[in-house]
């Protein structure tokens, strides 16, 4: 709410204190200001004029000729469009020179030959929004509706040197949605109670009940519903000061009634609604649910299909009102009206969010019963704008409050205890400082022996607990004042656990081989989701997505990190490797949440080393991922436990180029080339990828290292070349030389490996380096010759293998 | 001529030879020339038979003196000679040290981790321990735990992304407070955790809002902790962020689960508070919301808010990193366009 300056400070003296500065102050001890609003900002040169005779131009079917006095020697000629404009109107003119709406500069200027010594202007071009402008000048100039000091600045008379505080409310603070409200904050920052004029009705003698009947049918939804009629009101526009508390407020001035019902509104943040007495049907109101598929055109002009969960007002029969949300268009306020009934209401705020969500109404009253009303106020906001309708409308009160249902709730008693407000916030407040910031909310207290009994009036409801009030001390107190500590106590230790260790080594390794970290939505669409997957887990789907392209919860990595690089070749950076480390999910059933696996994944597509001077660029193959993967694994202390199976069980990927990876016996992930197929389909270049499950690697036991000192007796090297089949394996070669070499072996390395039509048809030749040691003394020759016709054999009768 | 007048004309003539020579061939064809077994000193020394026993030996030594000399001359010549060679080769063997080295790739670490690492280092040094949670809550952890019943207007289905009707997308880190509090042995000492994450909001993706982004949660629980430690703390995460010269301020606010509650504002690292429009010229900048555990979540996780109490924060790394990089779309985070990622690699600790 825009809480007008002006206004506030008739109800406590801020002492002309600047509205920034007031503004800053609040900001620190209670309420958000978002901004502090100078409607003339940025204007100038605007004055009073009054239109002195008119004549049509000669020139022209649309425009008037008007001589104004500007409080000049002599009138001036300005030249208008407006079609509202006429002899003796006090209208807004922008003299030359001046600057109006959206800095627009106003020059002495001709117009189809005749001269125009400025403009009158509407309120919209100085700066007024469409949705404020009575909808009289809507479409033409404004006319002051009683004369103003001609040629003096207009600003003053239309509220614009008001400065409007805009308080960006919380959700617990919708007690200052009223200026009550607001009143009673800054009074307490200022220290000075606000005052607020009693409300003086004088009623007629035709009671209320016996012009009304009212029954609440749904009185848990409805704690209070008061009503009263008005008599032979004179409906007309309201006067100029209370259309300015409007506007300047975003409300459009209406009528007298209308306007009196929502000034009490802004006032007392109770919202209030007028129906036309002699519009109902029936006098006897009834408040109930409306039935399924029930109608009632609202004052939007929009027809409403109500649904059982809406509280409506009805005259006995019909709907005349959505119950906090919007009147009924059949029982509208108009210039024909001469008797109203004013309800004052409270209505659950829960039923009512959902109305105004379930219609898409949400209006100044909606906003109040969400959030909140000071429901002790209800009664008198009722006679207060009885009272203002009596003043504006000439209007008769009708004796009595007619009551539907009035619950008031009970003021709740705090025990507040010094001690406990210093323990919680740090400090050394007194007691009496405590108690002093009681009476400065307006809050009644009972000093007792080491606490404060506290009386939270109705319109704090926000407050329930000791908490609540601790708060109150403390904001007021001032945060600025709070000492700055570290907790003390006992000591605690700060470490990663094994999984955090973990990731953060994963993650450092790859970078270190020249992956870039990306992070990737964890929502992607259908088949994204359980792409790159071994077993077909169920879809993880949202109950109501944005969008298809997050609607399901990701079981793989690989998919976002396609998208990424989908993102990058857009943008013609094609050498993309990354990598991410994140959650996948793998669905239980529909109960119990997902198993949230951590996973690390990444993709190699283009060069991995870059073209320079010194020689060519290297593209991507299985063999550089295989060997960042075992890089990784050595540094895991699992390269010798992880294997390496040729695996086409994955559909995205090339069946001939994809390792299954097993951690012992325990699927790791998987390593790859894309599917060509895929790869088209995507329109993408080659690219690799690899997944882990880090868990497989979590609950590996690995022994606890013991250190070796650095072998003392000499190694010996021996080559050896062999020919055997094309479907032999690497891994089954370095097996059986494992097996046979005996325990002198330590490594052995491949370093060649060629096939040719010199070798033979589907053969191919292989070469490995073996490494042998004794840690104990100096291997003989002897020794490591028998082991290599050990090896020799072996290779001979397993694989047929021709040794060279 | 006698033959210690030969042997000294041997010397003269060898040394001058020795030091004339300009190659490393030709000194060691003058080494066997001289210093051979056919060479002259040997064959001077043959005549040694026809001297007196008593001539002999004083000969004899003058000529191992002579050899001795010639050897050195060579040498030292040698070394000479080696010297210039290796002038020479050096003048030859340079290298352009203008021209850019061999393409060597280290990757970078998303900007989003490296914000949160470092602010995991930082509570890890005052104790504090990192503890993951769920990213698919129960509503009963999300909201109800938090002190967020049902109807409340945080909790409204439009914010939040729904599975079941029981299982949703985390709005928050702050669940990970229950969950932690439940499992906490308070005989065991304090709890103190930060609890970083990625946390999901049902919202269209635009330059300020993403339905995915990362949350910090802070949370410290004991017997006496004071809304005066939080300030001391978010004192020094600000400073460790943003600069050892910010300074913070604390605005009252509002949080279901805090009571009191604040929001936190840093004094502006762009223009040290002089107003800016970073900070749209207040001088303060808006960085987090904290406050101290409300009562009801206490007692939700069975913890007695009459003995314990404490303090919680939330922050945002995505605003963290927006706000010190001056990155204006918060969508770049998850675009992953590596020349955005790669500007991030000096900050890399
Ligand atoms: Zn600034």
């Amino acid at each position: 709410m825009k809480i007008s300056y002006q206004w506030l400070n008739q109800f406590v003296d801020t002492e002309k204190i600047d509205p920034q500065k007031l503004a800053d102050q609040v900001s620190l001890t209670g309420i958000e200001v978002a901004s502090v609003i100078a409607p003339d900002a940025g204007l100038k040169k605007i004055v009073v004029g009054h239109i002195l005779s008119t004549k049509p131009h000669p020139d022209s079917d649309h425009l008037t000729l008007c001589q104004v006095d500007i409080g000049a020697s002599e009138p001036v000629q300005i030249v208008c469009g407006a079609p509202n404009v006429a002899a003796d109107q006090y209208v807004i003119v922008a003299l030359p020179g001046a600057r109006i709406a959206d800095n627009v500069k106003i020059k002495r200027g001709k117009m189809r030959g005749e001269a125009s010594e400025g403009m009158i202007c509407a309120l919209q071009e100085i700066g007024f929004s469409d949705s404020v402008v009575p909808k009289e000048f809507q479409n033409g100039i404004y006319v002051f509706p009683n004369p103003e000091p001609v040629g003096e600045s207009v600003f003053e008379y239309l509220g614009m040197t008001d400065r409007l505080i805009d308080f960006d409310i919380t959700p617990n603070r919708a007690d200052t949605l009223g200026m009550h409200g607001a009143a009673w904050e800054v009074g307490a920052m200022l220290h000075k109670r606000p005052q607020f004029p009693a409300v003086e009705i004088s009623e007629g003698n035709t009671k209320t009940s016996d012009l009304l009947n009212v029954t609440v049918e749904n009185k848990e939804a409805v704690p209070q519903y008061l009503l009263k009629v008005v008599q032979n009101v004179n409906v007309q526009p309201s006067p100029l000061w209370l259309q300015i508390r409007l506007w300047n407020n975003g409300v459009r001035p209406i009528n007298n009634v209308v306007d009196v019902t929502n000034y009490v509104m802004l006032e007392y943040g109770q919202p209030l609604h007028a129906f036309d007495y002699d519009k109902l049907t029936s006098h006897e109101i009834l408040v109930r649910q409306a039935h399924d598929h029930e109608q009632l055109v609202t004052l939007d002009g929009e027809k409403c299909e109500l649904v059982a969960d809406d509280i409506v007002i009805t005259d006995g029969q019909d709907p005349v009102a959505l119950a906090g949300t919007m009147g009924g268009l059949n029982s509208e306020i108009t210039a024909a009206t001469k008797n109203i009934v004013i309800e004052s209401a409270v209505f659950n705020g829960t039923s009512i969010r959902k109305t105004a969500q379930r219609h898409n109404l949400h209006t100044e009253a909606t906003i109040r019963f969400e959030k909140g009303i000071d429901e002790s106020s209800t009664e008198e906001a009722l006679q207060r704008a009885v009272q203002l309708m009596g003043e504006l409308a000439n209007g008769q009160s009708s004796q009595g409050v007619l009551v539907g249902n009035q619950v008031i709730p009970v003021a709740k008693e705090i025990v507040v205890v010094p001690k406990h407000v210093n323990h919680v916030l740090g400090t050394e407040i007194s007691a009496a400082q405590m108690a002093s910031i009681m009476d400065d909310l307006g809050f009644a207290h009972q000093d007792q022996t080491d606490q404060l009994l506290v009386t939270v009036p109705i319109r704090r409801w926000d407050i329930f607990i000791e908490a609540d009030l601790i708060e109150e001390i403390a904001r007021l107190y001032g945060y600025d004042k709070l000492p700055s500590t570290l907790p003390v106590g006992a000591q605690t230790i700060g470490a990663f656990n094994t999984k955090q260790t973990l990731i953060r080594k994963v993650k450092k390794l790859l970078l270190a081989n020249g992956l870039d970290e990306v992070i990737s939505y964890a929502l992607v669409n259908e088949q994204e989701a359980s792409a790159f997957t071994y077993e077909q887990t169920a879809d993880i789907k949202l109950a109501w997505p944005m969008t298809q392209d997050h609607a399901y919860l990701r079981q793989n990595l690989i998919s976002g990190l396609l998208n990424d690089l989908q993102y990058n070749l857009a943008r013609k950076q094609n050498d993309v490797q990354i990598f991410e480390q994140g959650n996948v999910f793998h669905k239980i059933n529909d109960e119990q949440q997902p198993n949230e696996i951590p996973t690390l994944a990444a993709l190699w597509s283009g060069q991995v080393s870059a073209a320079s001077w010194l020689g060519k660029s290297q593209a991507v193959d299985f063999y550089y991922v295989k060997g960042v993967l075992t890089d990784l694994f050595e540094n895991l202390g699992i390269a010798d436990l992880v294997t390496y199976q040729a695996d086409a069980a994955i559909p995205e990927l090339h069946p001939g180029r994809t390792a299954k990876l097993l951690l012992g016996d325990q699927v790791l992930g998987f390593v790859g080339e894309l599917h060509p197929t895929f790869q088209h389909e995507l329109n993408l270049p080659e690219a690799y990828v690899m997944q882990l499950n880090l868990d497989v690697i979590l609950a590996q036991d690995l022994p606890v290292l013991v250190s070796q000192a650095a072998p003392k007796y000499p190694a010996v090297e021996r080559d050896l070349a062999l020919i055997v089949h094309q479907q032999v394996t690497n891994a089954e070669v370095v097996n059986a030389i494992k097996a046979a070499a005996g325990k002198y072996l330590t490594n052995v390395q491949i370093f060649d490996v060629f096939t040719g039509e010199n070798i033979g048809l589907h053969k191919q030749s292989l070469a490995y380096r073996l490494h042998f040691q004794n840690p104990e003394a100096t291997l003989t020759d002897e020794q490591v010759t028998n082991a290599m016709a050990k090896v020799t054999a072996k290779l001979q009768t397993d694989f047929a293998a021709q040794i060279r | 001529m006698s033959l210690k007048d030969q042997l000294e004309q041997l010397r003269r003539k060898g040394v001058q030879d020795i030091s004339e020579t300009d190659s490393q061939k030709r000194l060691n064809e003058i080494r066997v020339k001289l210093l051979g077994k056919k060479g002259p000193i040997t064959e001077v020394l043959r005549g040694m038979k026809d001297l007196t026993p008593a001539e002999r030996p004083t000969v004899g030594a003058y000529a191992n003196e002579i050899k001795q000399d010639i050897a050195e001359a060579i040498d030292q010549r040698l070394h000479e000679l080696n010297k210039v060679a290796l002038q020479h080769r050096l003048q030859h063997e340079t290298v352009d040290v203008t021209l850019p080295g061999r393409p060597i790739k280290t990757g970078t670490p998303h900007i989003l981790n490296q914000m949160i690492d470092d602010i995991e280092e930082l509570f890890i040094g005052l104790g504090y321990q990192v503890v993951d949670g769920p990213e698919v809550e129960t509503d009963h952890y999300n909201f109800e735990m938090m002190n967020i019943p049902k109807n409340h207007p945080a909790r409204d289905m439009q914010d939040t992304f729904y599975i079941t009707k029981e299982l949703l997308m985390r709005t928050q880190t702050s669940p990970n407070q229950a969950r932690t509090l439940e499992k906490h042995d308070f005989s065991q000492g304090p709890l103190k955790m930060i609890s970083p994450g990625r946390v999901y909001r049902r919202d269209n993706d635009d330059a300020t809002h993403s339905h995915q982004f990362t949350q910090i949660e802070g949370l410290v629980i004991d017997k006496h902790v004071t809304m005066a430690d939080l300030k001391g703390t978010l004192e020094v995460l600000a400073k460790h962020v943003f600069g050892e010269e910010r300074k913070i301020r604390l605005r009252p606010s509002y949080f279901p689960f805090t009571e009191p509650s604040i929001e936190v504002d840093i004094s502006c690292f762009a223009c040290g508070g002089e107003g800016c429009k970073v900070c749209k010229y207040t001088g303060w900048i808006e960085v987090l919301g904290a406050g101290m555990v409300h009562p009801n979540v206490l007692k939700n996780v069975g913890v007695d808010p009459e003995v314990y109490g404490g303090f919680a924060f939330g922050l945002g790394p995505d605003r963290f990193a927006m706000l010190k990089y001056g990155i204006n779309d918060i969508r770049q985070f998850y675009q992953n366009d590596l020349r955005f990622l790669h500007q991030f690699q000096q900050e890399a600790k």
